[in-house]
């Protein structure tokens, strides 16, 4: 568990902020200290419900996120992802564990420091927008750095040109309850952006809108990252979405963390028939990446790949070109081995035996 | 078996002596802290009396403009403005322009009495659990306790005028500020409080500028509440010498000039009809930015 670009205190560069999760508890309910040794005894969470009248939210869970990436945490309602999230800016306090963000353990924090570290370093997108609703677009944009105390005119410079790069110029004296949902949260995404904390917590931030929409919003993510480069903690219960968006992938399942790697690890080897299920279904040829099919040896005569390319844009390229191979290049150019299509048309189907493993 | 046909009693002995006791005991507080008491509320009776000052003495046309205004500014409806005009000249016309004059600034002084001393209530309540569970009680007292009664304290306290009534008027219609300020500020949306917590709000930001704001249009509700039922007490509090629309009425009844009587009845219900549009159009436009509803 080591963290090779955090533990700075001093960071300048925001995306070097990275969040650390250690050991993390927590346990609802009246008296949850006094179970705590039980749960990391191995008490189970139906024993602690029905004997005991406390609820496991999360059980040990040891997350490293990386400053500057996108981390998902994938699970199903339930599953404590919510709960997990809100950790990071505490407004759930832990019954256990540590939570370094930038080397900061935000458990320690006292209630000012909390704030200060609100204000400064996180700024979250919520599921249901939670905007406010006797606040225009700009004013609700600028409501982060109303409550840091800048000046109106500052704050209004920024919010207005935040809102601009969502898409929502010319609404920006409306009213929330008179956009649309997904108008809705291009105003709670502005709000996050305007805030400019080097940490953007999205809660299920897409769940609400329909799919069209929500992949739409999911560019926008995207686009902006490439020139952000904050550390973006996103909460899903959508494996295509998790996919999509996430550098590094944590699957969550009754408090517990049950895989955590990058979309192709979980998608090729995943950890245990509940993740293979789940992953049965995904359009595998949008998440494994050539790198990962090639097969080292002499070029051939075929177009020529990214390694990074996911290999169903590399079966696009081949069918294109009316050739049966690709030559797989590294970022610099350098021919790193061959992809064939009969391999690509291989990985994209599920493997059988993934599926009959399923109970 | 006497007993179970006849109520075991206390005695009247006894009975007399608790009440001669309780009598006494707020007698003795009286004498020795009544004009401490009426000292204490000395500024509350000047700001009485600038303000009845100001509505009787100012010239009608003037003060008529002046409230049209409000009226326009509060509501932005020109029918509600004209109905306020017409109303305001017929009362004038058929005499009741100085007792309406009083009344109306009965009312503003008790409202603004009722919103300062309420509103920080309202707010400590929907704060803290505890405090809920004593004040709502103790409203619930306040509002079901006959008038009449806690008139008699006060009058012995403050004796009788101006600003006794006002106390019996504020303690009447405070109760829905109290309660709808409460209520306005536990029903704003968890998640919207989430939000400005998540946002690094401090307890008096989040006050002033998420619950305070969203509760507005409920707390206004409570206000026109209160201006209603501090209307309602305007008979009632003539009768220990507040001045006002009341004093005719209560002529009235004492030697049946039904004329007389229903004239100022009619004059208050015009005032309260004003204050009532008024004061909701306010309301209303507050919460505008939650009606337009994309569709």
């Amino acid at each position: 568990m080591v963290d090779p670009v955090t533990n700075n205190d001093n960071a300048e560069v925001t995306s070097s902020v990275g969040i650390e999760v250690k050991g993390l508890y927590k346990i609802f309910g009246p008296t949850p200290e006094k179970y705590l040794e039980d749960v990391k005894g191995g008490m189970s969470k139906d024993e602690l419900r029905d004997n005991h009248g406390h609820v496991l939210g999360l059980k040990d869970i040891n997350i490293n996120m990386k400053a500057g990436g996108i981390q998902v945490v994938m699970g199903l309602s339930g599953s404590g992802k919510s709960t997990l999230i809100r950790h990071i800016n505490r407004l759930i306090d832990p019954t256990a564990g540590e939570l370094l963000v930038g080397g900061q353990d935000v458990v320690k924090m006292d209630d000012k420091q909390l704030r200060a570290f609100r204000r400064e370093q996180t700024a979250m997108v919520f599921q249901k927008f939670a905007l406010l609703p006797h606040y225009t677009v700009l004013e609700n944009a600028e409501f982060g750095l109303q409550v840091k105390g800048e000046s109106s005119k500052a704050r209004r410079k920024k919010a207005r040109s935040w809102v601009e790069r969502v898409g929502l110029t010319g609404y920006e004296n409306n009213y929330p309850n008179q956009l649309s949902g997904g108008m809705q949260q291009r105003v709670g995404l502005a709000r996050a952006l305007t805030n400019d904390a080097p940490v953007l917590l999205m809660d299920e931030a897409f769940s609400a809108l329909d799919p069209l929409i929500r992949t739409d919003m999911q560019s926008v993510l995207l686009d902006l990252q490439q020139e952000l480069g904050k550390t973006i903690v996103f909460i899903t219960h959508d494996l295509d979405e998790a996919l999509r968006l996430g550098d590094q992938v944590a699957i969550l399942r009754d408090g517990e963390v049950v895989q955590q790697g990058t979309a192709q690890q979980i998608v090729l080897k995943p950890a245990d028939s509940y993740i293979s299920s789940f992953v049965r279904d995904v359009n595998r040829g949008r998440v494994i990446r050539c790198k990962t099919l090639m097969q080292a040896g002499p070029a051939v005569d075929g177009p020529q790949v990214d390694s990074s390319l996911v290999i169903e844009e590399a079966a696009r390229i081949l069918s294109a070109e009316g050739k049966e191979a690709a030559n797989v290049v590294s970022a610099k150019g350098r021919l790193l081995g061959t992809i064939t299509m009969t391999d690509i048309i291989g990985a994209m189907v599920p493997p059988q035996e993934d599926a009959i493993s399923v109970t | 078996m006497n007993w179970f046909y006849t109520f075991p009693e206390m005695g009247t002995e006894a009975l007399r002596a608790l009440k001669k006791g309780i009598d006494f005991a707020f007698r003795d507080f009286t004498r020795e802290y009544g004009e401490l008491l009426e000292r204490m509320f000395d500024p509350l009776k000047q700001f009485l009396i600038f303000s009845e000052r100001l509505l009787t003495d100012s010239p009608w046309p003037l003060v008529i403009l002046s409230i049209a205004v409000i009226t326009w500014l509060a509501s932005r409806s020109t029918k509600i403005v004209v109905g306020t005009i017409i109303t305001l000249l017929l009362i004038g016309y058929f005499g009741m322009w100085d007792d309406t004059m009083k009344t109306v600034s009965m009312i503003f002084v008790a409202t603004l009495t009722a919103l300062v001393l309420g509103l920080p209530i309202g707010i400590a309540m929907s704060r803290f659990d505890r405090m809920q569970k004593v004040v709502t009680p103790t409203l619930d007292v306040m509002q079901t306790m006959p008038s009449f009664v806690y008139l008699i304290p006060v009058v012995m306290l403050l004796g009788i005028g101006k600003v006794a009534g006002l106390l019996a008027v504020v303690i009447y219609a405070i109760p829905p500020v109290i309660r709808f300020t409460n209520l306005g500020i536990r029903l704003v949306p968890e998640d919207v409080l989430e939000a400005s917590e998540a946002f690094g709000t401090s307890v008096w930001q989040k006050m002033t500028k998420v619950q305070l704001p969203l509760a507005l249009p409920t707390i206004m509700a409570g206000v026109n509440q209160t201006i209603m039922m501090s209307l309602s007490m305007v008979v009632i509090a003539s009768m220990i010498g507040v001045q006002g629309l009341g004093q005719p009425v209560l002529k009235a009844i004492a030697n049946q000039y039904f004329t007389l009587g229903i004239f100022n009845g009619l004059a208050i219900v015009g005032i309260a009809i004003i204050f009532d549009r008024a004061s909701q159009a306010y309301g209303k436009r507050l919460q505008r930015h939650l009606e337009v509803v994309h569709g």
